[in-house]
């Protein structure tokens, strides 16, 4: 069980950090705006999630796995909601093709 | 492996405070300081300092952030006239001399300090049973240099009282900033909406926390402080009218209520802000719970800046 677990918990956070690291790339390498933040929010979404989704097993208590879920959700929220204010601004400043 | 971390920790700080410090453009400069105060936020849990990790995590890079991009918005009118011209090479190897001397003289005073370094820890430990409270941290803000938080809450006051002197003399004791108007049912009015109840739980907890654990009035004040500029920035609730006798009179009920008890003790306990014995536990909470509402208006109102409009409906 023990093992188990630690296995899950390698595989969700390496899964986590590659989401990050492709995440990151992106926003390094393509083009324009609206790319880069695809490429940020799945670092933001599926990075994240899959590392708290490895921690879970770790958090010792139900109280602080809860902990941990809801900055799941708080990063979830806030990233959608300035990915959104970004990806706006940034439309009404380009002229329409 | 976590000095591995440390020392990446550390390179990165080093390598984004000079970028921060070289970089041109002023909007751009402030975000690698926000990023910044998020690493150095990250030092301090490393070194087992998480009160004042949330402080620097709240104040360093929130809050002062948020004032910087504002100051940078409003500079961005006159910005490509200061980036076209060129110091003289006098100027910038006389600022760098100087910046060199600054940070050469730190090195050395940390430098010589005696191992270990003089401490007063020991005596905080052996007397905090005194005072009831169980974190230490919060000890020392309230009982043993309770003068010190006394003095940054008015000087908080005074930072606002600068603040609105910069207001035009129509504006006077209208609202602060300019009037934001989102779209009602856009992405911004639906998080201000949705956040804000979880912001008000989240800080009321790090609030009360802050007698045993991590945490405090002044990280508390600060999370209510940005749940009340979402709202405002979401345009569902419009800054207050500085002329308000409510805003008068929250913005100093605090420090108010603190030198209150401070004279209380100097009459019952012998000296300015004395508590008298048993009593420091409930008196601690009192202030604590008055400075609340106080530091969440003035840091709010700080964010949302001078009066620019006069009052209308």
């Amino acid at each position: 069980m023990r093992t188990a677990l630690d296995a899950w918990t390698i595989l969700s956070v390496s899964a986590g950090v590659f989401f990050f690291l492709a995440g990151t790339v992106g926003l390094l390498r393509f083009s324009d705006t609206f790319t880069r933040l695809h490429a940020l929010t799945k670092a933001d979404n599926l990075g994240v999630g899959l590392v708290v989704l490895g921690l879970l097993p770790r958090a010792g208590s139900v109280l602080a796995g809860l902990k941990l879920a809801v900055i799941w959700f708080l990063v979830l929220l806030a990233g959608s909601t300035v990915s959104q204010l970004i990806a706006r601004s940034a439309r009404s400043r380009r002229p329409r093709a | 492996m976590t000095e591995a971390f440390d020392i990446l920790l550390a390179a990165l700080i080093l390598g984004l405070a000079l970028w921060t410090a070289i970089a041109r453009e002023t909007f751009a400069a402030v975000l690698g300081f926000m990023a910044y105060g998020l690493l150095l936020t990250l030092v301090w849990v490393r070194l087992h300092g998480v009160d004042v990790a949330l402080t620097e995590g709240a104040i360093g890079g929130g809050l002062t952030g948020v004032l910087l991009i504002g100051a940078a918005a409003r500079s961005r009118a006159t910005e490509s006239v200061s980036l076209a011209e060129r110091p003289g090479t006098l100027t910038r190897a006389l600022a760098a001399g100087l910046a060199a001397a600054v940070a050469s003289a730190l090195a050395v005073c940390v430098l010589i300090l005696p191992v270990p370094a003089p401490t007063l820890a020991h005596e905080v430990a052996a007397n905090l049973a005194s005072t009831g409270v169980g974190n230490p941290i919060t000890g020392v803000l309230l009982a043993f240099r309770a003068m010190d938080t006394l003095l940054e809450a008015i000087v908080l006051l005074f930072a606002l009282v600068g603040v609105w002197s910069l207001a035009p003399d129509r504006a006077w004791g209208g609202r602060p900033g300019l009037r934001h108007s989102a779209d009602p049912n856009g992405i911004l009015a639906y998080v201000a909406r949705v956040l804000p109840p979880i912001g008000v739980v989240v800080a009321m907890y790090i609030f009360w926390v802050g007698a045993d654990h991590p945490g405090g009035k002044f990280q508390g004040a600060t999370i209510l402080a940005s749940m009340w500029l979402l709202v405002m920035m979401a345009g569902l609730a419009d800054a207050p009218p500085i002329r308000r006798s409510w805003v008068r009179v929250g913005l100093v009920a605090g420090p108010v209520v603190f030198i209150a008890i401070g004279l209380l003790g100097a009459w019952t306990a012998g000296a300015f802000l004395a508590y008298p014995d048993g009593l420091a536990k409930p008196l601690i909470l009192v202030i604590e719970f008055a400075l609340m509402p106080s530091l969440t208006l003035t840091l709010g109102l700080l964010m949302a800046g001078a009066p620019q409009r006069p009052e209308a409906p």
